[in-house]
């Protein structure tokens, strides 16, 4: 390789190195604002504080869900398997909102510790398989089909690791 | 080691010959496999226990991201490789990716926020996943942009494929941001280490269209780019015959 | 066939994603021959100005 290329290698490979610590940094100053949404772990270590607007994401707890009669109330908890938040939303929620499963709903924190929703949206986890292979998996594990997830940005998983294939 | 091979991928005529035998071979394995990646997971492969048929998104979902992603990630090469070794065709290449890859960010979002609305309950959110996607979107109108906003070809080479290089940072990002951060867009099904997330029937259509999919832009780029270095070329003795003029 | 488009009620959603992402390959493929054929004439357009030049 010519010392002119060499030359012009060694800057495009700068660019990048620049662009990507630059980037980094920045991302890293601005954690708190890339967050998207707090687990229950950080909501219990304050890193909230009532009345300010953030996004709660965990699972939904089995047996917590609750619904007032006569109105579209609806209470429930929400655990990352730390902590638990327990949670009150008025209004319509999304299909694939289930016990054991995930969500991240938007609100703020009451200062009874309720956190009042907005918004809930349902999350759901990368697996997928057909209705008789999840079937025979919650047979075979149990009614309980929640597992718990490692670290912050968890991955709700609604049924055990991926079934094999059919 | 002799790199005969890589200089005559710098000859415009040499480049446009091969591009030209080249183009059926990818063109049509393209077709065949995105009509039966089409029929496998529209018909074929069962239904989602949670998503019922829902999840057939994936299908076009899917494969438009990965195109999103693995096109920026060509055109970023081949800039940087333009830019370093000075060659012309490479930044041909790079031009060519622009538009495609666009079109296919696109279609991710689009069929994504499509996907999202019955399943996660809402179209849009400005979750790490979907908002670097976003960005990756406007890096290429960005590169389209500034090719068509310089006249001299040169500094359009120089500007968009550096725009291109340094732009290249947000495509690991997009790739393992569900992984870095909290994210509502769940983690990789197929693009990991471990196995990949669903069974044989499900997953054996969805190898296909990301194939044929990668295929189709081997074809269409080979296409751009004969374009491309047509309009480059003034009027060199070879285009004559080329254009059979 | 009326199950298979009703996509277990979620119609609304898969057709048009189907629909969108064969029309992003269905122009992109239509556009690139389109490029290399403008391509084409502006080279011969060229070749002839240069040859009644010269």
């Amino acid at each position: 390789m010519t010392p002119t290329r060499r030359r012009r290698l060694y800057l495009v490979l700068g660019i990048l190195a620049g662009v990507s610590i630059a980037g980094a940094l920045a991302l890293n100053a601005f954690k708190r604002n890339v967050t998207f949404y707090f687990d229950p772990t950080a909501v219990s270590r304050g890193e909230v504080s009532p009345g300010q607007p953030f996004r709660l994401g965990g699972m939904v707890t089995e047996g917590s869900v609750r619904r007032a009669p006569g109105s579209l109330e609806v209470q429930f908890v929400v655990t990352d398997f730390n902590h638990q938040v327990p949670v009150s939303y008025t209004g319509v929620l999304p299909d694939l909102f289930r016990e054991g499963t995930g969500v991240v709903a938007h609100g703020s924190l009451r200062a009874d510790g309720t956190f009042v929703a907005d918004e809930v949206l349902a999350k759901h986890d990368e697996k997928y398989m057909p209705p008789q292979v999840a079937k025979s998996l919650k047979r075979r594990h149990g009614e309980s089909r929640t597992e718990a997830p490692a670290g912050s940005g968890a991955t709700p998983a609604s049924t055990p690791p991926a079934a094999e294939g059919s | 080691m002799t790199w005969t091979w890589f200089h005559r991928l710098g000859s415009p005529p040499h480049v446009f010959a091969l591009a030209r035998r080249l183009t059926p071979w990818l063109g049509w394995p393209a077709a065949l496999l995105i009509l039966g990646g089409l029929w496998g997971g529209l018909v074929l492969a069962p239904p989602d226990y949670q998503q019922g048929d829902g999840f057939r998104i994936i299908y076009v979902h899917a494969p438009s991201a990965w195109l999103s992603l693995m096109v920026y990630t060509s055109m970023a090469i081949a800039a940087a490789v333009g830019l370093i070794w000075r060659i012309k065709v490479a930044h041909a290449v790079a031009a060519s990716c622009a538009p495609i890859g666009a079109s296919f960010t696109l279609a991710a979002l689009v069929t994504g926020a499509l996907w999202g609305q019955p399943m996660w309950g809402t179209f849009w959110q400005w979750d790490p996943r979907l908002t670097s996607e976003l960005i990756l979107f406007f890096l290429y109108l960005g590169y389209m942009g500034l090719r068509a906003g310089i006249e001299d070809t040169q500094r359009a080479d120089r500007a968009s494929g550096v725009l291109a290089v340094v732009g290249v940072v947000n495509v690991p990002i997009i790739h393992y941001s569900v992984t870095w951060w909290n994210s509502l867009h769940q983690a990789p099904s197929v693009m990991r280490l471990a196995r990949p997330t669903l069974p044989g029937s499900m997953l054996a259509p969805l190898l296909m269209m990301l194939l044929g999919f990668t295929l189709l832009f081997g074809a269409l780029v080979l296409v751009r780019l004969r374009a491309e270095i047509l309009a480059r070329e003034r009027t060199s003795g070879w285009i004559r015959e080329a254009v059979g003029a | 066939m009326k199950e298979f488009l009703d996509m277990g009620g979620y119609a609304a959603f898969v057709w048009p994603s189907y629909a969108i992402t064969l029309a992003v390959i269905a122009l992109n493929v239509y556009w690139a021959r389109r490029r290399l054929t403008q391509a084409r004439a502006a080279a011969r357009r060229r070749i002839a100005m240069h040859e009644e030049g010269a």
